[in-house]
């Protein structure tokens, strides 16, 4: 008995002393708790500043939320009455002022901005940032000339207060590219004190530290595991946000996730699988949103430069064989927007993403396969990023099985995260499922990236057509002239030229996710699909 | 004594130099392209070679080899681009949480373990040895990630007696002034029991975890060591002589057996440290194992190489440590020997 005793006490210990723990706040802590947005998800940022080398995802919401742009843009209201970013409505947010001239734009700064060491924002700290942003190379440089923004001459500074961005050229997207979270504006003395001559622009000094005057500056990071913001109380870029500590720590398991959300311990998260997302929904305890990715697509993409993908026949047969409803169901959970089957009838319009007019049918797809030359079939490989296997892995089984059905043979290629875009910039993949989503949200800013034959990373068919060039170019300049109706014309021109060429499959219009407590409210919808905490509120 | 540890050390080298050759090439082996990866979602080719550029990637393998040793040379392990951070001081701050972790279930685990085990032994057949064998087997036969999720569904989820599976503090506490890295230890010598409590809770369930699943080795070792000792002649001589079962047991039999259970308490301890990845997952543990692989995923060479050979010097390290413990447990174990 003494053994068992033993034992018993054991875990006796070990139980009580988990017991009192978390009924007990202090009132301190209940108060901190009650002004305090605890966010959990999945990865955290490797860096503070968009600028840097290698800057992650998470680190772009670090920089939208404790760094302001000149201008930023309106909200709308979305699909669900939930808040969406308004693509053509700009509002100030350094700028009190925005005039835009013919071939530039002049800007006046808010004369009582701040950073966040209390130095005022001026001209030069405009033009300093700016110029950054066009020379330390890699992707903030690449997204400054999605808006032909290239060169350092094409900013500045008028007096302490104006700043004026010359363009290049005519470009639409000149004025948008200058509300993204590149364009961010930095302390440039501060960080001038701490570059040195291997690193100019001190890009060292700010992957540690937020040196911006946004509406929150980092107080603490332990990369990998939290990063803490407080409210910047002298901020002057909009109205005072409410919460005034955000919280957000990283857990890696969405199990876990999920727990913690509808125990009431954390208040939002994002990232967590479909499944959970449409459970959570159905419980009803949580406030679910969902909400479609703006200017994004997954697809399947089929290689044109090499047989069988080469045949026109070849890829209509596969458009026709691909289990579209079965993915909506079993793989989303509705949580998505088709992209398929739309009816004979329909007109197209000058919009994008649209759907398709393919449907499962697999009969047809067996007689177009056997029209171009296969009627055996053939034997092929499948291949999709394991960085996103929960969606992708599922995704690939039903389309293999599907693809059987008529014959064509393939093997599944699972391809490390880490390794996708290595494999996807060698544009050898003879078939694979990839999405891409565009910050711009303009349709012929994304078949500019992924039909034009000038072959972007993006172009991953590896697709070339004089006639879909000669419509997207058309498109871009018509936009920049005005010149609605070629606009139209062209548009609806590239649309139907891609369904009909089909080098790539749409599938869907994936959603973006988010769930948080009943008390929390306030959610935008933003291009960047990431949180902002500036007009979130907690009851 | 001494001599013989400068000795050890002194084998170690050559191991550790090889450790150091061994990690860089397979390191740079690894399918996938840094640069690629870290040029973010929207780059293009120029963008990927400006990367590659500002990373040292381009420069031919005999001469990153030899700047990554001059800078080994000088502690600087280089920088981690997935966390931004130099990796010794992530190493540094994180080796201590998987330390303190492993460590907290290793103790739950010999608590439970050696009694058993002995138990076991001393009464083979009986319900006890049956208990030890199943207790064990099922141990050892469900996955760590399994047993750490059930833990929370149960204790976390549905009866609401853990604290929220979110690290090392609840949110809301603030770690203690970093004395020994051990978070127990911190708040102890900084007199904050509140802080102390935090951790303390926050520790049960992964090292209760963590335990569950190294139940297995130590027992059985004990066990089948215990049985051997017990049936050797000295064992019965002390029982003929008339002594206490119990001085029989633990006095004479016991620090006899002990060697092997220590042999495996190491090798379980040093694996414990590298392989609790899936258990820091599962509690958002801030540690070393998690650390490495997510590394690894993302093709981020820094960190994988300073995780090996940060690994490779604890082994040194240990083995010379329980070297040295058998010479305290067994005068016949002779260090020269």
């Amino acid at each position: 008995m003494k053994r068992r005793d033993f034992l018993k006490s054991v875990t006796g210990v070990a139980a009580g002393a988990m017991v009192p723990a978390p009924a007990i706040w202090s009132a301190a802590k209940a108060d901190a708790r009650s002004e305090t947005l605890l966010i959990v998800s999945e990865g955290g940022p490797n860096n503070l500043d968009i600028h840097g080398v290698g800057t992650n995802v998470p680190g772009y919401e670090v920089s939208w939320n404790c760094y302001d742009r000149l201008i930023s843009h309106e909200m709308k209201s979305g699909p669900g009455g939930v808040p969406y970013y308004d693509r053509d409505k700009f509002k100030p947010e350094l700028a009190e002022e925005m005039n835009v001239g013919d071939m530039s734009v002049t800007f006046k700064l808010k004369k009582n901005a701040k950073f966040h060491d209390g130095a005022p924002v001026t001209a030069k700290d405009v033009k300093w940032s700016l110029d950054r942003a066009v020379s330390v190379g890699g992707f903030p440089t690449f997204q400054m000339s999605a808006g032909s923004l290239t060169k350092p001459e094409q900013f500045v500074v008028v007096d302490d207060n104006t700043v004026r961005v010359d363009f290049a050229r005519k470009d639409r997207l000149t004025i948008p590219d200058l509300a993204v979270i590149v364009p961010c504006v930095v302390n440039s003395e501060l960080v001038k004190k701490n570059a040195s001559e291997k690193d100019p622009w001190g890009l060292e000094y700010t992957k540690q530290q937020t040196a911006g005057s946004g509406a929150y500056k980092v107080t603490r990071w332990t990369a990998g595991t939290e990063v803490i913001m407080e409210r910047n109380d002298d901020w002057v870029g909009g109205p005072m946000p409410k919460v005034k500590r955000v919280i957000w720590r990283m857990v890696p398991q969405a199990g876990n996730r999920r727990a913690l959300l509808e125990r009431g311990d954390a208040d939002i998260s994002y990232e967590l699988p479909n499944k959970d997302f449409q459970e959570l929904k159905a419980a009803g305890k949580l406030d679910i949103v969902s909400l479609p990715f703006s200017n994004g697509i997954q697809y399947l993409g089929m290689n044109v430069t090499k047989p069988p993908f080469d045949n026109l026949k070849v890829r209509q047969a596969v458009a026709y064989a691909v289990p579209y409803q079965k993915i909506m169901d079993v793989v989303l959970f509705g949580l998505a927007n088709p992209m398929f089957g739309a009816p004979a009838s329909k007109v197209t319009e000058v919009a994008w993403p649209q759907p398709t007019k393919y449907f499962t049918d697999i009969d047809k797809a067996k007689a177009l396969l056997t029209e171009a030359g296969y009627p055996n079939g053939f034997e092929t490989t499948l291949s999709f990023d394991l960085g996103f296997a929960g969606i992708n892995e599922p995704l690939c089984v039903l389309v293999q099985e599907s693809l059987a059905q008529i014959g064509i043979k393939t093997t599944i290629n699972k391809v490390p995260g880490a390794n996708w875009r290595t494999e996807l910039n060698k544009k050898e993949m003879p078939l694979y499922t990839n999405v891409f989503s565009g910050w711009l949200d303009y349709p012929e800013y994304f078949f500019y990236w992924c039909y034009h034959g000038n072959n972007s990373v993006f172009n991953t068919m590896s697709y070339k057509s004089p006639e879909m060039d000669k419509l997207i170019d058309g498109a871009r300049a018509a936009a920049a002239n005005k010149d609605m109706a070629t606009y139209d014309t062209d548009v609806k021109g590239f649309v139907d030229l891609a369904f009909a060429d089909i080098p790539r499959i749409p599938l869907y219009q994936p959603f973006v996710n988010v769930a948080m407590q009943k008390n929390v409210s306030g959610y935008q919808y933003w291009f960047h699909r990431r949180l902002d905490y500036r007009a979130l509120v907690k009851a | 004594m001494l001599t013989m540890i400068g000795k050890r050390l002194m084998f170690a080298i050559p191991s550790l130099i090889g450790v150091v050759i061994v990690t860089f090439l397979l390191t740079r082996a690894l399918p996938g392209d840094p640069a690629a990866y870290f040029a973010g979602p929207a780059a293009n080719k120029e963008a990927i070679e400006q990367v590659r550029k500002k990373l040292g990637f381009d420069k031919p393998l005999i001469e990153q080899f030899f700047r990554y040793t001059a800078d080994l040379a000088h502690g600087d392990f280089g920088n981690s681009l997935t966390t931004g951070q130099p990796v010794a001081t992530e190493i540094r701050n994180r080796l201590p949480a998987s330390a303190e972790l492993t460590l907290l279930g290793l103790i739950v685990s010999i608590v439970i373990a050696i009694p058993l085990g002995i138990l076991a032994a001393t009464r083979p057949g009986s319900w006890i040895d049956h208990l030890c064998r199943v207790t064990t087997t099922a141990g050892v036969s469900l996955p760590v990630f399994f047993t750490g999720l059930v833990l929370v569904y149960i204790f976390y989820f549905q009866l609401g007696w853990s604290p929220a599976p979110l690290g090392r503090l609840d949110v809301f506490y603030s770690a203690p002034p970093a004395v020994t890295g051990f978070y127990l230890i911190d708040a102890l010598i900084a007199r904050d029991f509140e802080t102390f409590r935090s951790a303390l809770n926050q520790l049960i369930l992964p090292a209760m975890t963590l335990a569950i699943f190294s139940l297995a080795p130590i027992a059985r070792m004990t066990r089948a060591s215990m049985l051997a000792v017990l049936s050797s002649d000295f064992v019965r001589t002390a029982r003929a002589s008339g002594l206490s079962p119990s001085t029989v047991i633990i006095t004479y039999a016991f620090r006899n057996a002990m060697l092997p259970v220590i042999t495996t308490l190491s090798m379980v301890f040093s694996f414990l440290l590298g392989a609790n990845v899936l258990v820091e997952k599962v509690f958002a543990w801030p540690g070393i194992g998690s650390y490495a692989v997510e590394a690894l995923i993302s093709s981020d060479f820094a960190p994988v190489q300073g995780f090996v050979l940060t690994m490779a010097v604890m082994y040194v390290l240990l083995n010379l440590m329980i070297d040295i413990l058998y010479g305290v447990i067994d005068p016949r174990v002779r260090l020269e020997g």
